[in-house]
């Protein structure tokens, strides 16, 4: 990513990340399609879940054989999971498939919102974490949540912007922000980004990345919307960085008064 | 346990029954067959996968690849074996 401030890097753990913007694999048309789409994201992140191999079909051909690991971090997540036995078990197993102790933990609360248990996920964090796991939860917008995540041992926060898949933006960017103020770790915006005004917002209120699969893969060109994607997310973080002006109600003047006629 | 013998005609000399023993597991919640004292190294090498990219699971137990040559299966064992699909 050329155009990035490389000393501007999201750093977890010890573990170095290019990428302010990370990218899911679902829903892609084929492997080509989430290639091509994961490739112009500029991203070097990507979320995996974890599935039972197709036995019966040997040629179907596997996501890793498009999204190259040596080249990519790969994030496996515990989507699907609805209790704590589940996510620590879909956990444990990503990190026996992979090659990292990165899990992207969500512990889902309810199948119509797909919005988090949060109560299981602060216990599948504490007991992930002490087992060595990098432990990144998919929560909600709640800092007091987030405060609680930290202390149990999360490397870094997930908070959604609206839920999973619905394209809303950021529904509340103040908690998002009384977020920020109140963990010391990277808080990542997971889910509900649906095109690119969002997740330069999330960049500009501070957040240290954002993660993005529907609004990218759902988009008539994902190819495009991936771009865009990686153009939002570095603009957002240059201006955020930039430190942008107050907001006030009434006008002033660009152009000096001075030496009028 | 099913036993299946047959008399290899290719073969002269000593050998000239051979039995093999078959057991059935749970494999990826589907019914198979899997040749008795089966490794899950043999297994994986049988269906064609790739042990570098896959967990296994035995009776809810995870069996870390430095084990699949010595882990031997048993009859009415569960195997899960997971991989990584596309995923948000």
């Amino acid at each position: 990513m050329e155009e990035q401030d490389m000393d501007d890097k999201l750093v977890i753990r010890g573990i170095e990340f290019r990428s302010r913007l990370w990218v899911g694999t679902g829903k892609y048309k084929d492997f080509e399609e989430t290639r091509r789409a994961v490739e112009a994201s500029g991203s070097d992140v990507v979320t995996v879940a974890v599935r039972r191999v197709n036995i019966v079909d040997r040629k179907s051909g596997n996501l890793l054989d498009f999204i190259d690991p040596k080249k990519y971090k790969i994030l496996p997540n515990t989507a699907g999971c609805y209790t704590v036995e589940d996510a620590l078990r879909y956990s444990r197993l990503a990190r026996e498939a992979g090659i990292s102790d990165l899990i992207k933990l969500e512990v889902i609360g309810d199948e119509k919102t797909l919005f988090p248990d949060t109560w299981g996920l602060l216990k599948a964090t504490e007991i992930l974490a002490k087992e060595g796991f990098i432990v990144l939860p998919y929560t909600n917008d709640d800092p007091i949540m987030a405060k609680r995540l930290e202390n149990a041992g999360a490397a870094a926060v997930m908070p959604l912007a609206a839920p999973i898949g619905s394209g809303l933006g950021i529904r509340n960017p103040f908690n998002i922000r009384i977020i920020l103020e109140t963990v010391n770790l990277p808080v990542i915006v997971d889910a509900g980004v649906g095109t690119a005004s969002d997740a330069a917002i999330a960049m500009e209120l501070g957040c240290d990345a954002v993660l993005i699969n529907t609004g990218i893969a759902g988009a008539k060109d994902p190819i495009a919307m991936a771009e865009a994607m990686k153009h939002a997310v570095i603009a957002g973080r240059l201006a955020y960085k930039a430190g942008r002006i107050p907001k006030k109600l009434y006008a002033t003047a660009s152009s000096p008064i001075e030496g009028m006629l | 346990m099913s036993r299946i013998s047959f008399r290899p005609s290719g073969l002269a000399g000593a050998v000239r029954d051979a039995v093999f023993y078959f057991m059935r597991i749970i494999l990826n919640a589907e019914s198979r067959e899997a040749s008795d004292g089966s490794t899950i190294a043999g297994l994986l090498r049988d269906l064609g996968i790739e042990p570098g990219r896959v967990a296994v699971e035995v009776n809810l137990s995870i069996i870390k690849r430095s084990d699949h040559a010595s882990f031997h299966l048993k009859e009415g064992d569960t195997v899960e074996i997971v991989n990584f699909v596309e995923g948000g």
